[in-house]
């Protein structure tokens, strides 16, 4: 609404944050509720290491040690990388192709809630009762028969986020598909919204399978199921299938994205064009298609033959090739550019040798013969760390220090960015270099502890060492964050290298984004702009005229709720297999589930048109954001 | 085009779904989302036929013994009529011609809602035989395959009866043209997955 420029009280404010439909004050959400939980399972690592940092270590109990690994490795891939990805996501895919808001505002917020309100759910477990303790991947044989309700939180909670994270990469592909600026054409679309939309298009396929396994869990666990349990005729395997269809995928959702980050970063301060944009967008949904056709390389020690392992191993070599493709673009459009070695550039550049590293372990690891010798072995751990913090984190820490002028209006300090990039890579490799000879020299991943005598010591105590590290650059990357606030407005194109639309914006931005819909000459629009001399900014494809907005809503807020409520029933079932069923449960379940269905019943049946921004309380908006005569 | 736009007949549009921007993404929003109940529908399946007939030893229940070919038969009849019937309501519906368009969703309720019963009657048939949700991992792959499409019919019914009732009295205009369609296009999603059904469950179990 147009008073959003006026101070408000608290609780306006809080209302306002819980009803928005704005796609950016989303992406803050995002962005702080990934940030909480990113902190979360980093500490969690932090504990596990401390109780590896030597050989027979009684820092930790043995079972809450599992808690933690688990709890590390779901936080982290569900409730950490795709919200903060879904933050840029948020911020910048309507800001790229020039739209005024993603294509369902009301499903955004649906996202969100449903996504932070199953976090939240899967959080409590450590306060009733004990947290997941089967591992992320959760094995069926391992799980089914799991004491306390620890596994019952992971179903119910990764079902409600789940249920958020596919409805979030829905509206992404439909916003994409339908809301492109006039002009913006599909290849000339910046790659990070080519990325948004292959990866929201693997979350529409992996999802699904991932929403059965819960269910199947869901049943068997709370009502009397028996679908993994073999002396009823049940089958764990099937489990494995589901997971990993979905769980292959899901590295693919996550590291998708971090790409397109890095293919903004890498032209903006390389000063080019870049470097086989068309191969680039090819390699993306090449690697988004193939990302489907290796889910057993998961399960090479399975059994499942040597013909299906041979296929599944072809299949993950071949992933290397569109990836390899990727690496030299990047390598090239950096190749006789203007190089701005900025702290964003900084990361671009530790990311290339780290992801590099680790995907060459993982063309180790899928040969097939050797993986019975790497698989659950600290070589793994090794391996998928240097895929995923090497590329997806330092994705994240570049991309903040990158965007956060587009998300607050306001840079980072640039001198702290880069002592927190050192401490921070060289963290990480200390922790994670070394696991590889560790997983070489026998060490299981998932242990509590380990004796001594076996080589393994001095290597743990300097993984110990680097992940302090990390930990210390993460702190310092939070201080340079809050430090921002007191910093003074970036203003537009604050880096002055900026490409694509989203920096072509005035700062702050205002709720309906551009006031006209720009029109999109070329590919990286905004240099175009620049280029010929531009000082408007973009040239407009309409008249300043009535802006349609939508309205703000509670309902996505109350839907998600319910279901929050509904999974206190199913929890304490009284089919379960914890037995502690209440006898509050059913009707726990069916309060909740009415509460949901009755406000999508509202949702459907008030109507909903938005509301028209008129062109003179566009004017007076943007006097009040800019001063008078519109200054940017 | 506005909303609130009073229409004839004439001035309707061919496609009045997609004439409006909201229109459009609905419709293109909705077919993705088909896409992903597809993958939903087929991991059911999968598992379904990983524990086809597997039981606890000695188990009795076998899908030969238990289908019964001419009811699974007149399911399938009352819910392709109903497929049908639906497809008359849109032809209407792009006429103009509103008061046509509620008579064949009235008619394609009641349709769904025999098939509904008949399933709930094949449910409570089995149970009494002693084949439960519990009794073996056939039953709960069975159960939990064609009770998710028993819970999308009933969902699809509660859809209709709101649009309908919600509508009741205002007639057609571009805000809820879209509704209609997005409903009749579930309603075809559903009979689809029920000849696969009929096919993988019902004649495969029977015959193959």
């Amino acid at each position: 609404m147009s008073s959003h420029t006026q101070k408000k009280s608290f609780g306006a404010s809080v209302w306002d944050y819980i009803t928005t439909v704005d796609h950016k004050k989303l992406a803050v959400m995002y962005l702080l509720a990934g940030t909480l939980f990113f902190a979360i399972a980093g500490f969690e690592a932090l504990l596990m290491r401390i109780q590896l940092m030597k050989p027979n270590n009684d820092f930790i109990s043995a079972g809450f040690f599992n808690e933690l690994l688990t709890m590390h490795g779901t936080t982290m891939l569900f409730l950490a990388a795709t919200p903060l990805l879904f933050a840029f996501m948020n911020m910048l895919v309507p800001l790229q192709i020039g739209a005024r808001d993603v294509a369902f505002p009301f499903l955004n917020s649906l996202g969100f809630w449903l996504f932070f309100l199953g976090a939240v759910f899967l959080h409590l477990s450590f306060f009733m009762g004990g947290a997941p303790d089967a591992g992320w991947t959760s094995y069926a044989s391992l799980s089914l028969y799991s004491p306390g309700h620890g596994i019952d939180f992971y179903v119910l909670g990764l079902q409600i986020s789940g249920f958020g994270t596919l409805i979030s990469g829905l509206n992404f592909i439909v916003t994409i598909i339908t809301m492109r600026a006039p002009g913006m054409t599909f290849m000339r679309m910046p790659l990070f919204t080519w990325t948004a939309l292959v990866s929201s298009a693997l979350i529409l396929f992996a999802f699904p399978p991932l929403t059965v396994g819960l269910v199947l869990m869901l049943f068997d666990r709370m009502f009397g199921g028996n679908f993994f349990d073999h002396t009823m005729g049940g089958n764990t395997v099937i489990w494995e299938h589901l997971f990993w269809i979905f769980g292959h995928p899901e590295v693919y959702i996550l590291v998708l994205p971090a790409f397109g980050l890095f293919s903004e970063i890498i032209p903006t301060f390389s000063r080019k064009r870049l470097f086989g944009y068309s191969s680039m967008v090819f390699a993306t949904i090449l690697i988004g298609f193939l990302g489907f056709m290796v889910w057993a390389h998961h399960m090479f020690t399975t059994g499942l033959g040597p013909t299906a392992n041979a296929i599944f191993a072809v299949a993950t070599m071949a992933i290397a090739v569109p990836t390899g493709m990727k690496v030299f673009n990047w390598i090239l459009t950096i190749w006789g550019g203007s190089i701005k070695v900025t702290t964003p550039m900084l990361y671009a550049l530790g990311f290339i040798p780290s992801f590099v590293a680790g995907g060459v372990t993982g063309v180790m690891q899928a040969s097939a013969p050797l993986d019975y010798q790497l698989h659950d072995s600290y070589f793994i751990v090794a391996h998928f760390h240097y895929v995923i913090v090497g590329g997806i984190v330092t994705a994240l820490f570049g991309s903040a220090h990158f965007y956060w002028p587009i998300f607050f209006n306001r840079m980072l300090d640039e001198k702290l960015g880069k002592w927190t990039f050192w401490v921070f890579f060289i963290g990480f490799h200390l922790t994670f270099f070394v696991q590889h000879f560790l997983g070489l020299m026998g060490m299981p991943r998932r242990v509590f502890t380990y004796m001594e005598g076996q080589g393994w010591d001095q290597f743990n105590y300097i993984s110990t060492v680097g992940a302090a590290m990390m930990g210390v650059g993460v702190v310092m990357m939070v201080i340079n964050c809050l430090l921002s606030i007191k910093r003074p407005p970036a203003g537009r194109d604050p880096w002055g290298d900026g490409r694509t639309l989203e920096w072509a914006i005035p700062q702050p931005i205002p709720f309906y984004n551009f006031r006209q819909t720009p029109l999109v000459r070329g590919l990286d629009p905004y240099w175009i702009e620049k280029q010929e001399g531009n000082k408007e900014g973009m040239i407009y494809a309409e008249p300043l005229g009535d802006i349609h907005m939508p309205n703000n809503s509670a309902l996505p807020f109350v839907i998600s709720l319910g279901l929050f409520i509904a999974a206190f029933g199913a929890l304490y079932s009284p089919l379960g297999v914890a037995e502690d069923s209440r006898t509050w449960a059913i009707p726990v379940l069916i309060i909740g589930l009415l509460i949901t269905f009755g406000a999508m019943i509202v949702r459907s049946v008030k109507d909903d048109h938005g509301f028209h921004l008129h062109k003179e309380e566009i004017l007076e908006i943007e006097e009040q954001l800019y001063g008078k005569g519109g200054k940017k | 085009m506005d909303y609130n736009t009073k229409f004839t007949p004439h001035t309707w549009p061919d496609h009045p779904e997609q004439a409006t921007m909201e229109g459009k993404n609905k419709v293109v929003g909705f077919w993705i989302f088909l896409a992903c109940e597809v993958v939903l529908f087929a991991s059911l399946f999968a598992t379904y036929l990983a524990l086809k007939n597997k039981g606890p030893a000695g188990m009795e229940f076998s899908t030969q013994e238990l289908f019964e070919l001419p009811l699974a038969f007149a399911m399938t009849m009352l819910l392709l009529t109903s497929s049908l019937t639906s497809v008359y309501a849109i032809y209407h519906m792009r006429n103009f011609n509103f008061k046509a368009m509620q008579t064949w969703l009235a008619i394609t309720l009641l349709l769904g809602l025999g098939f509904l019963c008949l399933e709930i009657y094949e449910f409570y048939h089995y149970v009494h035989l002693g084949f439960t949700f519990s009794q073996s991992a056939f039953s709960t792959a069975f159960y939990t395959l064609v009770g998710t499409h028993g819970a999308h019919v009933t969902l699809g019914l509660i859809w209709f009866t709101t649009l309908m009732i919600r509508n009741a009295k205002r007639g057609l205009n571009l805000y809820n043209a879209p509704k209609f369609f997005v409903a009749a296009l579930y309603w075809h999603f559903i009979d689809v997955v029920w000849v696969f059904i009929f096919t993988v469950v019902y004649l495969m179990g029977v015959i193959g």
